[in-house]
């Protein structure tokens, strides 16, 4: 019996190390990506940096209002995005039967998915503003307060933008639910919906949390569609103002403003300033706070989702 | 008396901490059928899967002892895995036959060694079939996709495409069990065509199966080997009374 | 001595018995409360709603944008999209492709900007599909389980860099880089935006790869292995083949998004809406124009219009390749390739 020769797969064994280097070099690439971000950004943090307004004319000062801007509406994307989306998943998981419509609507999401991010800001341009916020002025009479581009607009475009991240997400924590689990519940006389509130919600709950982390994270980088739908450079003032019932007064983001946005920032930092050589530290030191924002949100989703499926037993 | 072709000493298998394998001594001869039986989790299949070294595909797997094919211990540092696998073929439980067209299938051995004649190349399939009993069900459907066959014919194409890398030695893991009572009748003849080229072993949880097709049956409980003996006399008169207890289904 | 007592029962004792009273009313016949299915009824309509958004927001883009951008053909005509005969002093007429909306003789030729995203977005994906398919063969066959889990999501983090970030890098470190290197016809080009388009696209298409050939199940594995055959070969003959429709599909998508995208080409392509195939020149792409002329039009002129209209032709390029991708797929899941 020849067992004993060495088999000639030399061809093999090359693709298998081109392969290995590949994957490698990708790593150290991102690596040297984030190394270079870190070293030439971390000069200028400081607190000053993060709190602070720009001054003269961009070359001093810190980006406070792009952070302030930033979360802001992301915070309004997320109250609308994650209700709209997990509801929509629910619908699609729970309730609908694999009919001809149920088989468009999922289309629909992953064309949503596909759609390039600047049509997302003409249609918040076409939708939101022009027809939603113009319409608003008419019926409230308030001239034109809507029908412009602010926080509102930008938030409601992100939301539809990053509505197919949370959809796709809750899908797959509800289907992570096994059947059994349904079935027991069923078997006990419970309702459709006792099911879904008291058994198949609680145990989705950490994969529609990742799917919302990694809708902010997604709504924080994105840049195009905010462009002409209220981010500005240069604003004097935070986008907040005073609600007051009588003398008790709270202070609350007002969505009719324009904001600051921290990704719009870098970008027009990076592409028109007025002197590059004195504004770089400070293109680096908002992309550093811009990327560890993003990091600090995808990890904890990925590690989020590591831990819930381990749970489940998928690893 | 027949020669041995596979030889085993003292052979134990650790999968981490647990010992699936427990001092397994047997020598199995050439050109006849093995069968081994034995209740599920007593180490049968683990074992078949120790000659062709399947095992190593697994991470955590641990083997000591000897197990000598010919003469030459596996686990020797100058085996190659791959050479030797195509001398130990095996068919395995569920058919896994390639997406591909049924003569691809059988192909696909041959032109991992190097053959590329399309001559020589059609021989084999040829010849393959024939010995798969399966030639004039698929003659006229060499490029159809190999899963429009039903099972039976999946399962003797697999066979088909094992026999077509040239083995000495068939490793059969519950080949039928899929399968219904018909085409394993089928699947049955084969093996004793078979066995008059090659040796084989065949692992089976059907006793009757044990008793129909081989020459001797090794039976195993709890990864040891109880007996080991000529297969008419297994199931007449085993000599250990644990052998006599599941041949009788006192358990199983 | 066990025997059933079949005996002790006489007749008597059984008259003896009082009658059989139903005490209790059996469950089966009740009907659910009016208030509960009402009320399941409207939740069940409720998620209906929700459910419909996505095809709803998909719709709305569709009108829209369909309604604005064709407003642009009132003006201008469909072959004024694609050139333009300019008429010169000397009466002599020449055809040209040009975009220059500002200009006093309105140009609106597409074909410099479509001819930029290609430009842009085809270097991106053959390097991608190159670079991407590796990682996705590494992760899925290579690279041993425990690894796999964290080096997965290593990849996933490159997806996650904001597209801005990764234009603000090609302009400072890597158009410099590419200067030294390859010297190009200028500094922002097409294939400094390509490189900066790959950092975007290889997760996709390496995750796509991925989760495709990992689902391919370990039965074909077993059945290569068992024949004789290397890692290698197994791989290139076994699983690349039953992965192909799932690797198409990821390339289509790849490809789709390198058109889509807006910043990396908006800050590193150079921005000059140039008709050229030399990828070292500066180019214009579809995206990087709406981004840049959307801010300083006028509400309601013909380069508003004109602009959505590139909208529209951008939105039916993506739609279209995702259709093809989850045709590719659907049709992969019934043939029982992967």
């Amino acid at each position: 019996m020849e067992i004993t020769k060495k088999s000639n797969d030399i061809t093999g064994t090359i693709f298998i190390n081109i392969v290995r280097i590949v994957f490698f070099a990708m790593i150290f690439l991102l690596f040297l990506v984030l190394a270079n971000i870190f070293i030439e950004g971390i000069g200028i943090i400081s607190v000053e940096f993060i709190f602070d307004s720009p001054r003269n004319n961009m070359m001093e000062g810190g980006i406070g209002p792009a952070i302030f801007g930033t979360l802001a509406v992301t915070f309004i994307m997320v109250l609308f995005a994650v209700p709209l989306g997990v509801f929509a998943a629910i619908y699609l998981n729970e309730y609908a039967r694999d009919t001809f419509l149920t088989r468009v609507i999922r289309t629909s999401v992953n064309n949503l998915a596909g759609v390039p991010s600047i049509v997302f800001g003409l249609f918040g341009l076409g939708f939101f503003i022009l027809f939603i916020g113009k319409g608003i002025d008419e019926v409230l009479e308030t001239g034109l307060l809507f029908g412009q581009p602010c926080l509102l607009w930008a938030s409601s475009t992100l939301a539809v933008l990053v509505l197919p991240i949370v959809i796709v997400s809750t899908l797959e924590a509800l289907n992570s639910v096994p059947k059994s689990h349904r079935d027991a519940s069923y078997g006990l006389g419970a309702t459709k919906w006792q099911t879904i509130k008291n058994v198949v919600l609680p145990q989705a709950r950490p994969g529609i949390l990742t799917g919302t982390i990694l809708a902010i994270s997604r709504g924080a980088g994105e840049t195009a569609p905010v462009l002409f739908l209220g981010a500005a450079f240069f604003l004097p003032n935070l986008p907040v103002a005073d609600l007051c019932i009588g003398d008790y007064c709270i202070t609350m983001i007002n969505p009719a403003e324009q904001f600051m946005y921290l990704a719009y920032h870098i970008f027009i930092l990076a592409t028109q300033s007025s002197n590059p050589t004195v504004t770089l530290p400070i293109q680096y030191g908002a992309t550093l706070v811009l990327i560890t924002l993003t990091f600090l949100l995808n990890i904890t989703a990925i590690i989020f989702r590591y831990r819930f499926r381990k749970v489940i037993g998928k690893i | 008396m027949k020669n041995i072709k596979i030889s085993v000493k003292d052979l134990n298998l650790f999968y981490g901490d647990k010992q699936a394998l427990k001092n397994i001594t047997l020598d199995i001869p050439e050109k006849r059928v093995t069968a081994f039986i034995g209740p599920s989790g007593c180490g049968k299949s683990t074992f078949l899967r120790v000659i062709n070294r399947m095992n190593d595909l697994i991470d955590g797997v641990k083997v000591s002892g000897e197990i000598l094919i010919d003469g030459i211990n596996l686990y020797d540092s100058n085996i190659d895995v791959v050479n030797l696998r195509k001398r130990v073929g095996m068919v395995f439980q569920k058919s896994n036959l390639f997406p591909k067209t049924i003569y691809e299938n059988i192909v696909y051995g041959p032109k991992i060694n190097g053959i590329k004649d399309k001559k020589v190349l059609d021989g084999i399939v040829e010849k393959t079939l024939i010995q798969a009993a399966l030639l004039d069900e698929v003659k006229d459907r060499m490029n159809e996709h190999a899963y429009s066959l039903s099972g039976g014919q999946q399962q003797r194409l697999c066979i088909a495409r094992t026999l077509a890398v040239e083995p000495e030695i068939i490793l059969m893991d519950e080949p039928a069990s899929a399968l219904d009572p018909i085409s394993t009748g089928k699947i049955e003849e084969l093996i004793q065509d078979l066995k008059k080229k090659y040796t084989i072993v065949i692992v089976t949880h059907n006793m009757q199966q044990a008793a129909r097709v081989s020459d001797l049956t090794a039976f195993f409980y709890l990864g040891e080997l109880i007996e080991f003996d000529g297969t008419a006399k297994i199931f007449t008169n085993p000599s250990i009374k644990q052998t006599e207890d599941y041949i009788t289904g006192r358990f199983g | 001595m066990n025997e059933l007592n079949t005996e002790t029962r006489t007749k008597t004792e059984v008259e003896e018995l009082p009658p059989f009273e139903m005490k209790a009313v059996s469950n089966f016949g009740k009907k659910i409360s009016l208030a509960t299915r009402v009320r399941e009824k409207v939740i069940h309509y409720f998620f209906a709603v929700n459910g419909l958004m996505a095809l709803v927001f998909i719709t709305l883009i569709f009108i829209f944008l369909f309604k604005e951008g064709f407003r642009a053909l009132e003006h201008i005509g469909l072959l004024d999209f694609i050139y333009f005969d300019r008429t010169d002093i000397n009466d002599s007429v020449s055809r040209v492709f040009e975009w220059y909306p500002t200009s006093t003789e309105e140009r609106y030729s597409l074909i410099p900007l479509i001819i930029g995203s290609l430009l842009t977005a085809i270097p991106a994906t053959i390097i991608s599909t190159i670079i991407g398919v590796a990682v996705g063969i590494y992760l899925a066959e290579i690279a041993n389980p425990k690894a796999r889990e964290f080096l997965k999501p290593a990849i996933e983090l490159f997806a996650g860099i904001p597209t801005v970030v990764l234009g603000f890098l090609m302009l400072v470190v890597g158009a410099t880089l590419l200067d030294d290197f390859l010297d190009p016809t200028n500094r922002l080009n097409a294939f400094l935006a390509a490189l900066g388009l790959s950092f975007v696209i290889i997760p996709i298409i390496a995750s796509l790869t991925e989760d495709s050939l990992h689902s391919i199940p370990d039965d074909l594995r077993m059945a290569s292995y068992g024949l004789g055959a290397t890692k290698w070969q197994t791989i290139s003959r076994v699983i690349l083949p039953a992965g192909f429709s799932g690797v198409s599909a990821s390339i289509i998508l790849g490809f789709g998004r390198a058109i889509g995208e807006t910043m990396i080409v908006l800050m590193a392509a150079g921005n000059a809406a140039n008709l050229t195939t030399d990828i070292f020149m500066s180019v214009r792409t579809m995206t990087a124009t709406i981004a840049a002329e959307m801010g300083e039009v006028s509400h309601g002129s013909d380069h508003y219009f004109a602009l959505f209209f590139i909208g529209i032709v951008l939105f039916t390029i993506t739609f279209i390749l995702n259709l093809a991708a989850e045709v590719i797929i659907n049709k992969m899941r019934k043939k029982n390739t992967f």
